[in-house]
């Protein structure tokens, strides 16, 4: 059962090996191929992961100075401007873009910042007081939010490049293991079965071959009898008809036919 | 592929206290908009919030709105809704960590990092 169980059901004909040989050839081939790009993606992985870990790290600080900067517009303005700011709100200033990088095929997003200068949401908040604070308060988290988004980027770098490996192993040990061994035992299975066939029409020749032989051996035990009868029956006819001269011909004449008919016999014999 | 509807996406979105948000609408990400479900792509968390809210929210801005890249939350809240942020695999949008003023940034309960360190079998 195991034996049958892992090939794959063809018909075993010459063609049919042509086409397995060939698929074979094509496993193995896409195998080091996926190999290669498992490879690659691996090697890009493993940089993002130390890159993510860097930039986390770098992201705790920024928002800390960031946060700081807020508290010092709280001071300086002397009243809480979150209302005020989340009032103001109306059109984004700040956006991202999705841009598109290749890595052996596979296609990691990457943001792209898009900052419009003409929105300005908060030209009132710091009117009174603390406006230049205001002003830092909003570069310092411009910056932040830049160092966040490269952050971003890598991250979904980091969750598709996981997934595509993922999905790139299970590929490369699917060949390795199933369609390579499949392929091999399909293979073999097709050979011996030829070969199977191969002994099989051998022996069949072989077989007819005798039988022939033997045949032949038959039909020239016959005809050696009949030509001993016809040997036998001329010569009683001889004794019988001693006055007729024509009876020796005749005798003759039986005697050449009888050779024909061996001769004959003999081209018919010849088989193989 | 999915990067056409990538491209929609163009939006940070913020779950966060009060200071993170302002801070963040400051630099200039927010966005008002009359549209169903578009009002606003920033919620202001505090502690009466209840966490069903904070569900809420992430859900809106993670499954029902495809015109966001980025979401920003802030650790401590996403705390609260741990299980949430952990499930969430996707690419898009990008769900961010990050540190609050009140609670500084712990590298062990970051699901990206997490994850990460996990992958390395530490």
């Amino acid at each position: 059962m195991s034996g049958a169980g892992n090939r794959e059901q063809v018909f075993p004909t010459r063609m049919t090996l042509g086409l397995m040989k060939s698929k074979l050839k094509g496993a193995q081939q896409g195998h080091s191929l996926l190999k290669r790009k498992s490879e690659a993606l691996t090697k890009r992985f493993r940089d993002i992961t130390k890159r993510i870990d860097d930039a986390k790290r770098k992201m705790g600080r920024v928002m800390e100075t960031a946060a700081f900067s807020l508290a010092e517009v709280t001071y300086a303005t002397g009243s809480n401007i979150n209302y005020q700011v989340q009032e103001s709100v109306k059109q984004p200033r700040f956006k991202v873009r999705a841009r598109q990088e290749n890595v052996s095929g596979v296609y990691l997003p990457q943001f792209e910042i898009d900052i419009n200068e003409s929105i300005n949401d908060f030209k009132m908040t710091g009117l009174g007081r603390g406006g230049q604070q205001v002003q830092k308060c909003k570069n310092v988290y411009t910056k932040a939010v830049e160092t966040l988004i490269e952050l971003a980027s890598l991250q979904t770098a980091f969750i598709i490049l996981d997934e595509v490996i993922k999905v790139t192993n299970r590929r490369v040990n699917a060949i390795e293991h199933v369609v390579i061994p499949r392929t091999e035992n399909t293979i073999a299975y097709i050979n011996s079965e030829l070969d199977e066939l191969d002994r099989e029409e051998f022996y069949r020749l072989k077989k007819v071959q005798e039988k022939k032989i033997q045949k032949a051996e038959i039909e020239d035990a016959e005809i050696r009898a009949k030509m001993q009868q016809q040997k036998l029956n001329g010569d009683s006819k001889k004794l019988h008809e001693t006055g007729n001269g024509n009876s020796n011909g005749n005798g003759a004449k039986e005697n050449a036919e009888g050779e024909n008919l061996l001769d004959n016999q003999d081209n018919d014999d010849v088989i193989f | 592929m999915t990067s056409e509807a990538n491209k929609n996406r163009t939006l940070i979105a913020v779950i966060g206290d009060e200071d993170t948000v302002t801070g963040m609408l400051l630099a200039g990400i927010g966005s008002i908009s009359s549209e169903l479900n578009k009002e606003k792509n920033f919620i202001i968390i505090d502690s009466k919030s209840q966490d069903e809210d904070i569900e809420k929210a992430f859900e809106l801005y993670t499954e029902t709105r495809d015109d966001i890249a980025v979401l920003l939350i802030n650790q401590h809240i996403a705390e609260r809704i741990r299980f949430k942020v952990d499930t969430f695999t996707k690419a898009f949008p990008a769900v961010l960590e990050i540190p609050s003023k009140d609670h500084p940034y712990d590298p062990e309960k970051d699901s990206i990092l997490r994850r990460v360190r996990r992958l390395f079998g530490e």
